[in-house]
């Protein structure tokens, strides 16, 4: 088996995408981890559904005695910590910021993404039911959707397909496609393969990906 | 002299009649914890003694979500049988060995599930209590929420009709009120509060402090007391991690 990626690795490499000033929404999972990765020297402004932006980072189990407070937590049920600049608000500001177009980058999770950037993440997989919460309003209003999995299931099926299998959480959505082995450009033209994690070749991730990749002319090792 | 006071929770919630619309205000729980993130629980608790039945709850979730099960939130009303239906955008549980009881009455066709992404759910409310009966939005277009409903291209993007939600009832949870109702909120605990506060035709707010008229800075009000009909004091610290005594806004030393 060749090595792939950490989910730390992946949230680096996420990291990267992020620019001084933006507005950011990161989902459960993967998404959460980025915040941990910001390079140095840019200050992104955090939004959490349940109304806070510009909060701090979220409280360590350490922390906790000391500082984990009911009345500031995000949206993925963590304690969070007061920042200088941060300010609370309610639901419809919180999903005007969404809906408005007012978030710059959100990170969310995904069960299937296909070739044309439609999105899948909302069903339970083999539970029949599952939960929207906020992903939808982030897929289909923020300026920029990355999506962050791991390339194939457990039982090593693709994630990245031609058309979802599975209900949809919004269509052509995603922008930008950060898997375990590659970084995958949603185009117009499909999907472009751009970036490889370090020992895979484009043959082999072509191999794991349902539709055809197309291959960037500057095809590099995933930098982190 | 305006006093929206009342003394107890029962007398509060008594004449909520079988087949009312309840909005109840709040989010979720923070995880690693049994803790559930405030909610109005001590309406919640008292409209399970009151018993009506048949109601419809619009809130974020169905109740006993992941950890939250050993703590009381609406999931008390599910088991007690007062729900018929369920408008709710995060309705299921994380935890597949732990499904709540509203999944369990849901997939028994015992309660119906509205489903709704949830600023479609926050502006369903919003326009509730501003009088618009309907609204367009881009958000579920071509997924599930789009089904029977009416859409629109706008500008080149297509969009799906959704109708206002009203209440009969709204619980509401905050941080201080004065005995015309104006409420004000600590840190995230606004959430659905102040927008369900307009969209019902009782709106009764559970405080943790109860301050005289005059004391709250106009300033600061978020709910505006016109919204609020009747005030209930939490009588005992149900013993949440709260630092009441610090200031979230004071500056970093």
């Amino acid at each position: 088996m060749k090595e792939r990626l950490s989910r730390e690795a992946m949230a680096m490499r996420i990291a990267r995408e992020l620019f001084d000033g933006a507005v950011v929404n990161l989902g459960i999972g993967i998404p959460t981890l980025v915040s941990s990765f910001v390079p140095e020297g840019i200050t992104v402004i955090y939004h959490t559904e349940n109304g806070a932006l510009g909060f701090g980072p979220v409280v360590t189990a350490e922390e906790m005695e000391d500082k984990a407070d009911i009345d500031l937590v995000n949206a993925s049920g963590q304690y969070i910590t007061p920042q200088p600049g941060m300010c609370f608000f309610h639901h419809a500001d919180s999903f005007a910021m969404i809906r408005g177009g007012h978030i710059d980058i959100t990170v969310l999770g995904v069960l299937e993404v296909s070739e044309k950037g439609d999105l899948a993440n909302w069903m339970f997989p083999g539970r029949g039911v599952g939960n929207i919460g906020g992903g939808m309003d982030l897929a289909f209003n923020a300026k920029k959707v990355i999506a962050a999995t791991e390339h194939t299931t457990k039982d090593g099926k693709p994630k990245i397909v031609k058309e979802c299998s599975v209900p949809l959480t919004a269509p052509q959505c995603v922008n930008l496609v950060v898997t375990d082995i590659a970084v995958i450009e949603v185009t117009s033209d499909g999907l472009l393969l751009k970036e490889l994690a370090p020992g895979w070749t484009a043959e082999e991730v072509q191999e794991l990906t349902e539709p055809r990749l197309l291959i960037a002319q500057d095809l590099r090792e995933i930098e982190l | 002299m305006l006093n929206k006071v009342v003394e107890t929770f029962d007398q509060a919630v008594a004449d909520v009649p079988d087949g009312a619309v309840i909005m109840l205000g709040n989010f979720a729980g923070p995880g690693g914890t049994p803790f559930y993130l405030i909610r109005p629980f001590y309406l919640i608790r008292a409209l399970c003694r009151q018993g009506a039945k048949d109601l419809t709850i619009v809130a974020n979730t169905a109740g006993g979500i992941g950890l939250t099960l050993d703590f009381d939130d609406h999931r008390i009303l599910f088991e007690n049988r007062q729900v018929k239906k369920v408008i709710a955008s995060f309705p299921f549980s994380t935890s597949p060995t732990r499904p709540s009881p509203a999944e369990k009455q849901i997939l028994a066709g015992e309660v119906e599930l509205e489903i709704l992404p949830q600023g479609t759910l926050a502006e369903r409310i919003r326009a509730g209590g501003a009088g618009i009966p309907a609204f367009y939005t881009p958000t579920g277009m071509g997924t599930v929420i789009e089904k029977g409903k009416e859409t629109r291209d706008f500008d080149g993007r297509p969009c799906l009709l959704e109708r206002a939600l009203k209440a009969d009832y709204a619980f509401v949870r905050a941080y201080k009120a004065d005995p015309m109702g104006n409420l004000i909120y600590r840190g995230t605990q606004r959430q659905f509060n102040p927008i369900m506060a307009t969209a019902a035709r009782v709106t009764i707010a559970e405080v943790d402090e109860i301050v005289e008229t005059g004391e709250l800075h106009p300033e600061v009000i978020v709910t505006p007391g016109i919204f609020v009909n009747r005030i209930v004091k939490v009588a005992e610290d149900p013993g949440f991690p709260r630092h009441l005594e610090r200031d979230f806004g004071a500056r970093k030393t």
